[in-house]
């Protein structure tokens, strides 16, 4: 076990290394970049000024290495990702760390919150649906999963606000409650931006549920539990749905940047100040520290949850082989 | 007499794949029947906006703004004057262009990547696998995002940037396929007899992937549809005046949506069905290509016959694609 992660680990330097290069190049790589932006309708700017001050004027090589924090900053010190500084904002001027202080617990709760709701309602319509296999009810279950896959939370969000204001003239609370100040107004507040958000990821773990309870059902282990007079609670709660569950976990692990991603449209449709609204503000405006800082965190979140649901898997079934 | 009814039934049995096909789709799996219908549908729409649509998609009817339906439009009138019907007639032929085109991009990526990493494998294995893993690690709409915002939003540009990210994602499938199949006893004969690798590729791998090929396709489509909508709904997709359905929902739309909610119920009514019934039909396909998953069993699923259990579920985030 422990050489397996280890080696785990050490697959991780150079993904991550890759990762940086892409979330480094890819917005600098073509033409057109901030100077462009900012000195838009105004021809007297000094370029070469801004450009200096924006750390513009030395190769992208050194660049990057700066943006690393592996090659010395213009005044000979070392600020980089290593040392826990993703920059300044051009189009803000904030450091990038205090701008995703200030945005990510919203869109952490919101990605939680719709993980831990759909779960709850996905998993048990995924048994039932498996139990009653080609019954109406398993009909009704697996076109459900369906539609929540297939409805666009971008549409599903706006009615959700358009029709409450036409019949009652409710509109939901534009200002943002912090959990700290009134913790059940907070959860009032994200509860159905949650919903929405996990409609999607809600119709693939009942799949994926329905698909593994239907797997472990045929199981000769299953058939002798039957014979051997088992009642139907034991069967199918400790017998197979615990065996079932186990790669649903991964589910949870892919999900993860299916639901960072949707937070970019839920936030902008219930009007959150989360990561969602700095990342369409960072992208029209190439503001290309912010970029990379977003998606570095983004990409160590992903990179962690699925090292995570990697060993809890190998944990849980002692079938995995730690070759 | 005797001769005429033998005729007759050599005739009936002598159907050409597709139509069998089409006979067990509808016998066995009436959703999935539902499904090809919305899709037969939307295909239709798409090919015949211009004669379907009662109005052109960017005629205005000045002094008709904002009306609610009515007999002469029956799905009201937006901000500008425009028939909110005829726009989303005029959509659905952006979304057959997308969803085909994208998918097809993406599932020749897919099976190009596939191939080369899973056939060849060794080092050049190595390496796409780990930019892959790199390339996974970043949330797909936020660097579809970032990739549109340096190229520019454009129909053409969308579906270059969906094809490229998804044919990534897609291209584990194929290499899985490609390596199970590579273990083969007449790929080994085919290498022994000296046969070329173009030979073996195109004589026994591809026609052998053909199956998880269709299949990541047909989920495909469904998901670049509803991604395209979301990217014009952010503001990076298709650029107005152009009616793409995403879009309808955005800027405008979502100014008036109070005073004129049809400007945005009826583009994400139409996506909704579009998708649910491409999915359904999608779904449909797959369970009847992949003999893994076919036949009634009863109740608590118990099979007489034990099953070699193949670990390809394909794509189980398949639709997770907002």
């Amino acid at each position: 076990m422990r050489a397996y992660i280890i080696r785990r680990l050490l697959l991780l330097i150079p993904t991550m290394f890759l990762v940086s290069l892409i979330i480094f190049f890819m917005m600098r790589i073509l033409p057109g970049n901030i100077i462009d932006v900012l000195s838009a309708g105004d021809v007297e700017i000094d370029r070469a000024m801004l450009e200096r001050q924006l750390g513009l004027d030395v190769p992208q090589i050194v660049q990057y290495g700066r943006w690393l924090g592996v090659a010395p900053q213009a005044d000979g010190g070392f600020s980089g990702v290593f040392q826990g500084d993703l920059g300044s904002s051009w189009w803000r001027g904030l450091p990038v760390v205090d701008l995703l202080a200030s945005a990510w617990p919203v869109t952490l709760e919101l990605a939680l919150m719709g993980l831990i709701i759909t779960q709850l309602i996905a998993l048990p319509i995924g048994v039932y649906s498996a139990l009653r296999q080609d019954e109406w009810g398993d009909y009704i279950g697996r076109s459900f999963a369906i539609l929540c896959v297939s409805v666009p939370g971008f549409w599903l969000g706006t009615m959700v606000i358009v029709f409450p204001a036409i019949w009652w003239g409710y509109m939901p609370p534009i200002m943002l409650v912090h959990f700290t100040e009134d913790p059940i107004g907070n959860l009032r507040m994200f509860i159905v931006p949650a919903i929405i958000l996990g409609m999607a990821l809600a119709g693939v773990t009942m799949r994926m549920t329905r698909t593994m309870m239907l797997e472990v059902l045929r199981q000769d282990y299953i058939r002798t539990a039957w014979a051997k007079g088992l009642g139907e609670r034991v069967v199918v709660l400790r017998h197979t749905l615990k065996n079932a569950l186990i790669p649903v976990i991964t589910i949870i692990g892919l999900g993860v940047p299916f639901l960072l991603g949707g937070t970019v449209i839920i936030e902008q449709i219930f009007v959150l100040p989360g990561m969602g609204r700095l990342i369409i503000d960072g992208v029209q405006h190439r503001d290309c520290p912010l970029i990379s800082g977003i998606m570095l965190l983004f990409a160590v979140i992903l990179v962690l949850v699925n090292l995570m649901v990697d060993l809890t898997y190998a944990y849980l079934d002692p079938r995995v082989h730690f070759k | 007499m005797a001769d005429s009814s033998s005729g007759k039934v050599a005739e009936t049995k002598r159907h050409s794949w597709l139509v069998g096909f089409l006979i067990r789709l509808v016998k066995e799996k009436p959703l999935g029947t539902v499904g090809g219908i919305i899709t037969l549908l939307l295909l239709l729409t798409g090919i015949f906006a211009n004669f379907i649509a009662p109005y052109g998609m960017n005629e205005c009817w000045v002094g008709d703004f904002l009306a609610p339906p009515s007999a002469k439009f029956w799905l009201g009138i937006d901000n500008v004057g425009r028939d909110v019907l005829s726009r989303v007639i005029y959509g659905a032929r952006i979304s057959v262009i997308v969803g085909l085109a994208g998918a097809t991009l993406a599932t020749i990526v897919s099976v190009i990547i596939g191939i080369v990493s899973g056939y060849f494998g060794g080092k050049l294995d190595l390496i796409v696998q780990r930019v892959i893993d790199a390339w996974m690690c970043l949330p797909s709409l936020i660097l579809m995002m970032v990739i549109i915002s340096i190229i520019g939003a454009g129909i053409w540009q969308v579906i270059a940037v969906m094809g490229l990210t998804y044919g990534v994602t897609g291209s584990r499938l194929i290499r899985g396929a490609v390596i199970s199949i590579k273990e083969n006893v007449y790929v080994a004969a085919a290498e022994a007899i000296g046969c070329s690798n173009t030979r073996i590729l195109t004589r026994h791998i591809m026609p052998n992937i053909m199956a998880p090929t269709i299949v990541l396709f047909t989920h495909r489509v469904p998901s670049i549809i509803l991604i395209e909508a979301s990217l014009s709904f952010l503001g990076f997709g298709i650029p107005p005046p152009d009616p793409s359905w995403g879009g309808m929902l955005s800027g405008m739309g979502r100014s008036y949506m109070f005073r004129a909610p049809w400007m945005v119920i009826w583009p994400g009514l139409a996506l909704s069905i579009v998708v649910y019934g491409v999915n359904m039909f999608g779904d449909a396909v797959r369970d009847l290509l992949d003999p893994r998953l076919r036949g009634g069993v009863g109740r608590y699923g118990v099979r007489v016959k034990k099953e070699v259990t193949v670990k390809s579920e394909p794509s189980p985030l398949k639709g997770l694609t907002k």
